[in-house]
């Protein structure tokens, strides 16, 4: 038996304690070690081994293998448990689930979580984990009676018989434990729902206003000191030199030490920390970027933009056809990179033993934190363990293919042998890389004569974010990183000669997924040169697209909706307009209508977004309608001020006053409809980023005749006084 | 040694003077509701009351907050209309920010018990939240105005 059983099994043994003793429907040690002991192969569990515990208290404690960031998952996987289990809701509490094979990503073979996918790929196991589990409680119930199981019935936390009796999840939970899991489970048809597809408060809410709710950031262990890093101030550099004298005379500080990355300044608290980084001495040799800037790379990319790339899709003949168009239209767009700026900044708490290793942290991406601890502290995987807090945000930051924070704190807690929170300031965390890409784009269209696009053809630059990460070879294929053109290879609009192609200059910048990934750079560039495409048709942009969708219904189904619910061809106040965009992403669909207006300074404001959305079978409309709320507020920081630039190598934002976003002032009115459905489900963490810059300078265009190709919009190429 | 009043309870901290409030408050008197966001007064999540007025606790250096009441999201009683408007409009997703968010909606309707969408904007724009909650602390704004302006618990 390895350690990491011995451990999960401690763990699950103390999770029943706190729950004041009695079962434990679930423990099932042996079905653990067996799955625990097969870690390579993908498994989807029958039992309710690892993901139920019921108490003889009657509390219903939900192990999630999912990183709550926001999103709602402590509410949503719960709710598909509990939705077969029948047990009561308001029984239910939920827990981060330890690093164990069984709790990986039913697709990525480790555990994490991202790409919007956790409701689409935890929706089948968990209702069979909640049906087992309930079909074992019906048959203890049964047994205990003496009756036969077709006579009892689960419901709202009892299995009550047909006489009338009745018994308590919690009085049967240790009989149920050691009942034969069912071989096989029948689910409940969507419309037998009782719980999903409704509205329903979040779980975690209220620790979430009374200050109780422990980030990552407030963990606070015996003994622990607090660091922080000097870093690089040009990526890919190197401490050539460092004095240390004055930092170690700051009161507080303990130690100073080269780690990897830097210099690590350890104190007793974080504002010792912080004063004794500011009195070090350091001679850095800047490397192979000292050279870098924004402006460079722009002209880099704008004639690599000139020649052809990989090609990603290629569907007739696009060259000849729009050498022969009636008319043709070309376009340059460009993105930049982008932080992801999470209200939490990076950290992460170890406590590194000899045999042992304890980290704390909000990620994204347990196992892969793990394993790159594991090598820098000289210990075997199931000797490191670690504890997913509540994040801050996500938004893919805490994802990083590297395990960057996590590898950093690993390298000074080996340094310090004491228990240390490795800290980032905001400054820090904006300037520490990671960014969405920036990209360059060039395009070229033709319409015949009777405005009909005929051939679309889009040549695409940026960094792959899949390369030089452990993901490499499943994320790109010939040539092609898949992140980098998604939503731009599948354009859904019927146009019979199409080609996209792709650049990925190998840049020293850091990058990373960020919320949508290629979308939230590909929506924008498709969506706003479909509108030109209907301008220089003289057709209504929405018309235009509705016509182009014929074969694809549930875009144009949110497209109808948005449109319809903004009330598209009715008047608006002097001084608005209208722009509309719709995407595909993350299996799920989404239309949305801006209204805005841009004063005589050239500040567009956002007054009300209607936004339409088709994620197929929904848990919790709620949170979807939060998430559309929240992608677009995401989206608008991005559509408005948001630009990471580099000169001579260096980033030049640090913090919210020189990298701002959208605050509560600038809150348009969002108003969000869902698509009834009972298509698989989709989607919805990033899925409502990608159309908001698009139909924000839609609308643009459409009040002021000027059309942005550049983000973030600037004042002054719309300054009218 | 400095003494602090937070949350009606006396502390007395060895701590540098010019160390910013917010660390005292999280790392010394161990009450990590109040948050760390940005350093520089942008952001709002270390938002705490000082004599009652909504303060940014990273700008205060502790020496300033020696005498003076200081009260922090964990001295917000529970049935505070702010916080029950906050968990009837699910207005949390990440989280983060809400310790400050509330303390600034604590303060704005403590002077003015009526707030306008207007009002409200102006006095929270030195709040952000990067989830996007905006539309609906707004609305729990008024939620809770409402409920006070009927004699709630204040």
């Amino acid at each position: 038996m390895t350690e990491i059983i011995k451990i999960s099994r401690q763990d699950f043994i103390k999770t029943s304690a706190v729950l004041g003793g009695g079962l434990v429907l679930g423990l099932h040690l042996p079905e653990r070690e067996s799955l625990a002991e097969t870690a390579a192969q993908p498994t989807t569990p029958i039992l309710p081994n690892a993901f139920v515990h019921i108490g003889s208290d009657d509390i219903v404690t939900i192990i999630v293998n999912k990183s709550e960031m926001g999103q709602g998952v402590y509410t949503s996987l719960p709710m598909l448990v509990a939705e077969e289990l029948e047990c009561d809701w308001r029984a239910v509490h939920v827990e981060a689930a330890p690093v164990d094979p069984v709790y990986n990503h039913t697709q990525w073979g480790a555990q994490g979580t991202g790409g919007s996918t956790s409701v689409r790929t935890e929706w089948d196991r968990l209702s069979k984990v909640g049906t087992a589990a309930r079909e074992m409680l019906i048959a203890a119930a049964a047994e205990t009676w003496s009756v036969d199981k077709a006579s009892c019935r689960a419901q709202n936390g009892l299995v009550i018989h047909t006489s009338g009796k009745s018994l308590t999840y919690g009085q049967l939970a240790e009989k149920a434990s050691g009942m034969p899991a069912p071989e096989s489970v029948q689910l409940k048809d969507p419309s037998e729902y009782r719980l999903v597809g409704k509205p329903t408060k979040r779980l975690d809410t209220p620790e979430k206003t009374n200050g109780k709710a422990v980030f990552g950031i407030d963990i606070n262990i015996p003994r622990m000191l607090v660091a922080v890093v000097a870093r690089p101030p040009v990526f890919g550099g190197k401490v050539k030199s460092f004095k240390s004298e004055k930092a170690k005379e700051v009161p507080g500080v303990k130690e100073v030490v080269q780690i990897e990355p830097g210099v690590a300044v350890v104190a007793t608290n974080f504002w010792a920390a912080t004063s004794g980084r500011e009195a070090l001495e350091i001679v850095w040799d800047d490397g192979p970027n000292a050279g870098l800037s924004t402006t460079g790379m722009r002209e880099q990319y704008a004639s690599l933009a000139k020649t052809a790339g990989a090609v990603a899709r290629k569907e007739g003949d696009p060259e000849q056809t729009l050498t022969k168009a009636a008319k043709q239209i070309a376009a340059e767009y460009e993105v930049p990179y982008l932080a992801h700026a999470t209200m939490e900044p990076l950290n992460c708490t170890i406590d590194l033993k000899p045999d042992s290793c304890e980290i704390w942290t909000g990620t994204q991406f347990q196992t892969g934190d793990r394993n790159a601890a594991a090598q820098i502290v000289g210990l075997k995987s199931e000797q490191v363990k670690v504890h997913t807090t509540f994040l801050g945000g996500g938004y893919g930051r805490r994802a990083n293919p590297h395990s960057d924070f996590v590898v950093m704190a690993a390298h000074v807690a080996k340094a310090v042998k004491k228990p240390v929170k490795v800290m980032w300031t905001r400054e820090d965390d904006m300037k520490g890389g990671y960014y969405r890409p920036m990209w360059y784009d060039r395009l070229a269209a033709g319409l015949d004569a009777d405005g009909n696009p005929v051939a679309w053809r889009h040549t695409i630059v940026g960094q792959s974010i899949m390369a030089g990460t452990p993901f490499e070879a499943m994320g790109i294929k010939n040539g092609i990183d898949g992140a980098s053109v998604e939503g731009a290879a599948e354009i859904p609009y019927a146009i019979p000669n199409i080609l996209v192609d792709l650049h990925s200059p190998k840049i020293g910048v850091p990058v990373q997924w960020w919320r949508s990934v290629g979308h939230s750079h590909t929506a924008f560039v498709v969506e706003s040169f479909i509108d030109e495409l209907a301008n220089a048709a003289g057709k209504d942009p929405y018309e235009f697209r509705r016509k182009l969708l014929t074969a694809h219904p549930r875009n144009r189904g949110v497209l109808e909706l948005a449109a319809t619910k903004a009330g598209w061809d009715k008047p608006l106040p002097q001084g608005h307009a209208r722009g509309i965009a719709v995407h595909e992403s993350f299996g799920s669909f989404i239309a949305q209508v801006a209204e805005v207006s841009v004063n005589p300074a050239g500040n567009v404001r956002v007054h009300k977004v209607v936004c339409a959305v088709d994620c197929g079978r929904v848990v919790n409309p709620d949170t979807i309608a939060a998430q559309m709320e929240s992608g677009i507020v995401y989206g608008l920081s991005a559509a408005l001020y948001g630009a990471i630039t580099l000169k001579d190598g260096k980033v030049q934002q640090d913090n919210f006053d020189s990298y701002e976003v959208v605050r509560i002032s600038e809150m348009p009115e969002v108003e969000t409809h869902i698509v009834q459905s009972n298509e698989k489900p989709g989607g919805i963490g990033e899925p409502g980023v990608p159309p908001i810059a698009p139909a924000v300078c839609n609308a643009v265009f459409a009040l002021t005749g000027k059309r942005i190709r550049s983000l973030p919009i600037r004042a002054e190429e719309l300054r009218t006084a | 040694m400095i003494s602090l009043v937070v949350n009606s309870q006396k502390h007395t901290v060895d701590v540098t003077p010019d160390t910013p409030l917010l660390w005292v408050i999280r790392e010394r008197i161990n009450l990590t509701g109040t948050k760390y966001g940005c350093g520089i007064a942008q952001c709002g999540a270390c938002t705490v009351h000082i004599d009652g007025k909504a303060e940014r606790s990273c700008q205060i250096p502790v020496k300033d907050a020696e005498g003076k009441k200081i009260t922090t999201i964990e001295g917000i009683p529970e049935n505070h209309p702010i916080k029950t408007a906050w968990i009837a409009d699910d207005v949390p997703q990440c989280g983060y920010c809400h310790s400050g968010q509330i303390m600034s909606a604590i303060a704005l309707l403590n002077e003015k018990p009526q707030p306008t969408d207007a009002d409200i904007d102006n006095f929270m724009s030195g709040n952000i939240c990067r989830c996007g909650t905006y539309q609906r602390i707004r609305h729990a704004i008024h939620r809770a105005a409402a409920v006070m302006a009927e004699g709630g618990t204040k």
